[in-house]
């Protein structure tokens, strides 16, 4: 919302400088976006008069000029055909910023000849595009004079946000009403001239809605003139509408958008010669079309609000008028349109039809439903002044559709500003407050009942009005109240879940993956090779094809940003993330996830260490270490191969899990299949930890269990096995482990050899797994035979649980 | 048989002997020539038995003595040794200790992460919670239950990425706000109520600062007696402790939110060098957050009675406030994964914010 100082002093009487208008309008809610005083821009710029001009000695479309300033008299050489003795025009000296070209000036030589400024253009000003001459002002305007108010262009123009519950600050009027309850100044009220009408308009006005409900135009105030004519309107009118970014179009039109925004009150004028018979607002029919004042034709969807004659709809209500009736310089009789349109209504066919208008931007914000006569009378007062002519007697259908009185009364409180607010505000200035700002109040025992004023449908209840007092006051002014502690020592607050999205992260920063944030959605062909892809999980208006569905695993945007960095040369990738993938739209779906990637190299080129390539095992200790971290029994967690999900390499990849159900993670190469159709080259290796599946840890206080070392010197034993190579080792390792579970306290895998030279030597189908057990004795040294026992029993365990043999 | 005199010459042999032994096994000869148990001294031990116990005990002792220190020559001339092949060896152990260590991968905390952590470090000491809500919302908890019907302006502001309509008429969003989770809050919880709700929202908008997914964090007071100078003075002082610094000066507007009331926005002081900003210095107003008294229709929605229930309620950009911190230009480069850029702003696994040791650590 657009408007200039002199515009607001039009009806707030005040002496507050620029400066503290627009510390109010920020401190009240009204958000100050810009202020441009032009004024100010154009200071150097004065109006000086040519003196004398000569044709230049060497050229013969300039001419040497003396000219009279401000500071005595200078030569300029200009170029002007308009540049003659006795012109009074807009003198620019050296050194001045000039904005239409954006240069400054500077003393120079035009031709041979010393010129000292420069005589100016309006489009060196900024102020119009005209640059056939050089401006002329008046022969009587006082040399010196600032150009900018010579010109009439002096007027700073303030921009302000306005937030969706104030329609009433989509008006001058109504700003000046909030800044005078602020105290800067008084309101003035109203011109209250009324216009009886000389004659009975000879267009009607019906509303005709199905069952006589006129809800979406519940009230019509028209008004019939004969005679005007529509010409240029005044350069007062043309000068704010230009100054706010509107270009001025007749008398009739420039009136009808001056009363938007001093008034929020859009109207309509038609061309009366070009409406056939009497109005009719009435819902659209199917098919029907509207060739509208913006160029374009709409094809109405049925139950659309319309204004039509008996040719058809001539405005679509609330938004926009028809080409066809639209006033031209030729109209002489005309027909007003005041009329109130319900805002949802509103909202949906702007919406549906995609125009945004002023008269739409209102509409649907809600304009004051009583101010459909005043209006009126502001309009006919306009219209005969600036266009002559003859009023009719007003025509109106339907009535005001202004909610009960008692709908609008709310109660106050006495104490109520202070225990919402946080700020004794003296009762009396309350009551102030929203008397100025339009509400009849009343005193009542408990505090105030005071009724809304009708252009404000943004008020419900007390809370409103506290607001309305403390912002008028100013938020600033409310004193900081300290928080009461609830424990003098904070007590801890994280949920289990984030802790362990927490120690996730820090784990695998640890581990030198860096932590990606990546987008929650992805190209659905993405998705469906992570198994997602589903109609529930796809945007309905994504952003673009390559962001339109939900993520249902972490991996696919890691890979994609992996593919991205070794575009950029960055061969080796460790990424990670922890968030969330989505399973179904229901919030059930929605699952916490620590997921990451490992792709190319283990590590740099080293001269002490080879490098090699990631593998599965690296994506598994990746997964373990969140685990860990995560808290989960790692001393009860299994490995299954085999039946990972199918975007992993069958054979190079596994699932973690606890207990036969309950799958904590998978890990694994990525298909060679699925990284070619992503266009990623591997090796690449990724994991997911579902850490909503860990169980939640039993808390059994904060001591640790004591601590059982013993002094006696650990044996340890090396076995080799000669199994089937689909046995996986950790069978092996089970079934050793359970020979003696108190001996035993760790069996390691230390080598394995498998393969053609293995079943070369071994036999086919063949491989040998060797392990070191370690035999912790707890109370005496093991005798020779004892150890011999164990080593007898781990023999046996292993052969009855894989087959194996010792290797000989 | 052998007097005093032999002993002496046997003695002055066996330490030029000790003394010449280039190396151990030299001297290992040395010592079985002498003191072996054939040696000469271990012999002339054994002759004692000959001797008359007067004489056995003057030579005994005289060789006793002899035997004592050939051995001390031995060890002596042994350490000696071994020091010197010791320095022989290390002599041709050298290696370029400027060569690199073997590395280790350095990983690191997105900064959304770690602006996550400082905020819940802040407000976990007064005693606020960290509470969740599902991306995927409904109409209800995303608009409807927050003050915002149908056709409400405010919702066209919003930029809503929607899911296709279902069988019955109602389609499902991706959250705009962190908002829903106030309401999520309220019906699981009994007042006193204080959390904060930091996580992803979505807007179908994209240019140079916007981008379809972004980070709010939420904060949603509600007991009985809570009030707007509470609001502030929380504002103030979280301004103070996640921005480091005393200085911040902090300007309160209304506003307008549909779901608190009465509603302010906040600015903070800034200033604007070579195109960076930084936050409590100079003279610039940034707008940093939205806030307010929780609208009653929004209490009543979470299933509590405005009469008796009231507080307050924020929000404030989580990428936002990690940008203005630690000086980073481009919100779109959060979500790009680049290496670069994710080594270069990201944080050290152990710089886990705390209070006690400073939140940017």
């Amino acid at each position: 919302m657009k408007f200039t100082l002199r515009w607001l002093k039009e009806y707030l009487d005040t002496d507050a400088s620029l400066d503290e208008i627009v510390d109010a309008l920020n401190t009240i809610g009204l958000e100050v976006e810009e202020v441009k005083d032009p004024g100010a821009e154009l200071k150097d710029f004065t109006v000086a008069r040519i003196l004398s001009a000569e044709k230049h000695p060497d050229a013969d479309k300039l001419k040497v000029c003396r000219v009279e300033t401000k500071d005595g008299e200078v030569q300029v050489v200009c170029g002007a055909p308009n540049a003659r003795a006795g012109l009074v025009g807009v003198f620019a000296p050296p050194g001045t910023h000039v904005p239409g070209t954006g240069l400054d000036l500077k003393v120079a030589k035009v031709r041979g000849v010393e010129s000292a400024g420069m005589m100016c253009s309006e489009r060196e000003l900024m102020i119009s595009d005209d640059h056939e001459g050089i401006i002329e002002l008046p022969e009587d305007t006082p040399i010196g004079l600032a150009a900018a108010k010579a010109l009439g262009v002096d007027d700073p123009v303030i921009e302000i946000a306005i937030t969706p519950n104030r329609p009433d600050a989509l008006g001058v009027y109504g700003i000046a009403r909030d800044l005078a309850a602020r105290g800067l100044g008084e309101l003035k009220p109203l011109r209250d001239d009324t216009f009886e009408g000389t004659f009975d308009s000879p267009i009607r006005v019906h509303l005709d809605f199905p069952d006589g409900d006129n809800t979406p135009c519940p009230h019509f105030v028209g008004r019939y003139f004969r005679g005007v004519k529509n010409g240029p309107s005044p350069e007062w009118l043309q000068r704010l509408l230009t100054a706010i970014g509107l270009r001025p179009i007749s008398a009739l039109v420039d009136i009808t958008n001056f009363m938007t925004y001093a008034y929020n009150r859009p109207l309509h004028v038609f061309d009366a010669d070009k409406v056939k018979g009497d109005i009719h607002v009435r819902p659209a029919r199917a098919g029907e079309r509207l060739l509208a004042l913006d160029g374009r034709e709409y094809e109405l969807e049925e139950g659309m609000t319309v204004i039509a004659d008996e040719a058809g709809p001539e405005a679509l209500g609330g938004i926009i008028g028809g080409e066809h009736s639209g006033c031209t310089e030729e109209t002489t009789d005309v027909f007003l349109e005041v009329a109130y349109f319900d805002p949802i209504r509103t909202a949906m066919t702007g919406r549906k039809l995609n125009i945004m208008t002023d008269a739409r931007y209102r509409f649907e914000r809600g304009v004051d439903p009583a101010f459909l006569h005043k209006a009126a009378d502001l309009a006919t007062q306009l219209i005969l002044e600036l266009c002559g002519g003859e009023a009719s007697r007003i025509v109106e259908a339907g009535s005001p559709a202004v909610p009960p009185r008692d709908e609008r009364t709310f109660t106050l409180r006495r104490d109520r500003v202070r225990t919402l607010g946080g700020i004794e505000v003296p009762f009396e200035r309350q009551k102030e407050i929203l008397e100025k700002l339009g509400f009849e109040v009343e005193e009542t025992d408990g505090g105030l009942s005071a009724v809304a004023p009708t252009w404000r449908p943004d008020i419900h209840g007390e809370a409103d009005l506290v607001e309305e007092i403390v912002r008028i006051v100013g938020l600033d002014e409310i004193p900081s109240a300290p928080m009461e502690r609830p424990h003098a020592i904070a007590r801890p607050v994280l949920t289990d879940l984030q802790k362990r999205m927490v120690r996730a992260r820090r784990r695998l920063a640890e581990r030198g993956l860096l932590e990606a944030v990546s987008y929650s959605f992805l190209p659905k062909r993405h998705a469906e090779l992570f198994g997602g892809g589903a109609r529930e999980l796809e945007l309905a208006n994504p952003i673009s094809t390559e962001l339109s569905d939900m993520r249902p695993s972490l991996l696919p945007n890691l890979i994609a940003a992996a593919g991205r960095n070794v575009a950029r040369g960055l061969s080796d990738v460790r990424l990670f993330e922890v968030g969330s993938i989505y399973l179904s739209d229901e919030p059930e779906g929605e699952k916490v996830v620590a997921g990451g990637i490992r792709r190319g190299f283990s590590g740099p080129r080293h001269w002490a260490r080879a490098r090699r390539a990631v593998d599965v095992f690296d994506a598994k200790a990746d997964a373990l270490a969140v685990l860990e971290a995560a808290g989960a029994p790692v001393s009860s967690l299994q490995i299954a191969q085999g039946n990972a999900p199918e975007w992993y390499h069958p054979g190079r990849s596994g699932l973690v899990t606890l207990g036969p159900k309950n799958v904590l993670a998978h890990f694994g190469e990525i298909h060679p299949r699925v990284l070619e159709a992503m266009g990623v080259k591997g090796p690449l290796v990724g994991f997911e930890v579902l850490l909503e599946n860990i169980p939640a840890a039993r808390r059994r206080g904060t001591a640790r269990p004591a601590l059982e070392a013993s002094d006696l010197m650990p044996v340890k034993r090396d076995f080799a096995f000669v199994v089937d190579a689909s046995v996986p080792a950790a069978k092996i390792v089970q079934a050793a482990k359970g020979a003696d579970k108190t001996l035993i306290s760790e069996v390691s895998v230390f080598d394995v050899f498998e393969g053609a030279k293995a079943e070369s030597q071994l036999g086919e189908g063949k491989k040998s797994v060797a392990i070191e057990v370690t035999l912790q004795p707890r109370e005496r040294t093991l005798t020779d035979e004892e150890i011999a026992a164990v080593a007898d029993r781990i023999v046996e365990k292993v052969r009855k649980a894989t087959g194996a043999e010792l290797r000989g | 048989m052998s007097d005093p005199q032999d002993l002496k010459e046997l003695e002055e042999r066996f330490s030029r002997a000790v003394a010449e032994a280039a190396d151990e096994a030299a001297l290992e000869e040395v010592r079985v020539r002498a003191l072996g148990k054939k040696g000469e001294i271990s012999r002339l031990m054994k002759g004692l038995g000959g001797l008359s116990p007067e004489e056995r005990k003057t030579r005994g002792q005289a060789l006793n003595a002899l035997k004592g220190r050939i051995s001390e020559l031995i060890a002596a001339r042994r350490r000696a040794l071994k020091d010197a092949a010791l320095e022989e060896r290390l002599k041709t152990e050298f290696v370029d200790v400027t060569l690199p260590a073997r590395p280790e991968a350095r990983g690191a905390i997105h900064p959304v992460s770690h602006v996550w952590d400082e905020v819940v470090e802040i407000f976990a000491d007064l005693g606020f919670s960290v509470a969740e809500g599902p991306h995927i919302e409904t109409d209800w908890y995303n608009f409807e239950a927050l003050n915002i019907p149908p056709e409400h302006p405010a919702r066209q502001e919003h930029d809503t990425f929607y899911f296709h309509k279902r069988e019955d008429g109602t389609r499902k969003v991706l959250r705009t706000h962190t908002s829903p989770v106030q309401i999520r809050t309220m019906e699981k919880s009994a007042p006193p109520i204080r959390i904060i709700a930091p996580g992803r929202t979505f807007r179908c908008d994209s240019d140079q600062t916007h981008t379809p997914m972004f980070h709010q964090v939420e904060a949603l007071v509600i007991d009985e007696h809570t009030h707007m100078g509470h609001l502030k003075w929380t504002l103030e002082e979280f301004c103070k402790a996640f921005f480091e610094t005393e200085n911040v000066k902090m300007r309160f507007r209304a506003s307008h939110f549909p779901f608190t009331e009465p509603s302010m926005e906040v600015d903070i002081n800034c200033s604007w060098e070579g195109g960076q900003v930084k936050v409590g210095e100079g003279d610039d107003w940034l707008e940093i957050l939205g806030s307010g008294m929780v609208h009653p229709n929004v209490i009543r929605a979470g299933g509590l009675d405005p009469d008796r229930h009231q507080g307050y309620a924020f929000g404030i950009g989580l990428d936002r406030l990690a940008m203005l911190k630690y000086g980073i230009p481009d919100l779109r480069a959060f979500f790009e994964s680049d290496l670069r850029w994710l080594r270069h702003y990201g944080f050290r696994a152990l710089d886990v914010p705390t209070l006690s040791g400073g939140l940017s650590a």
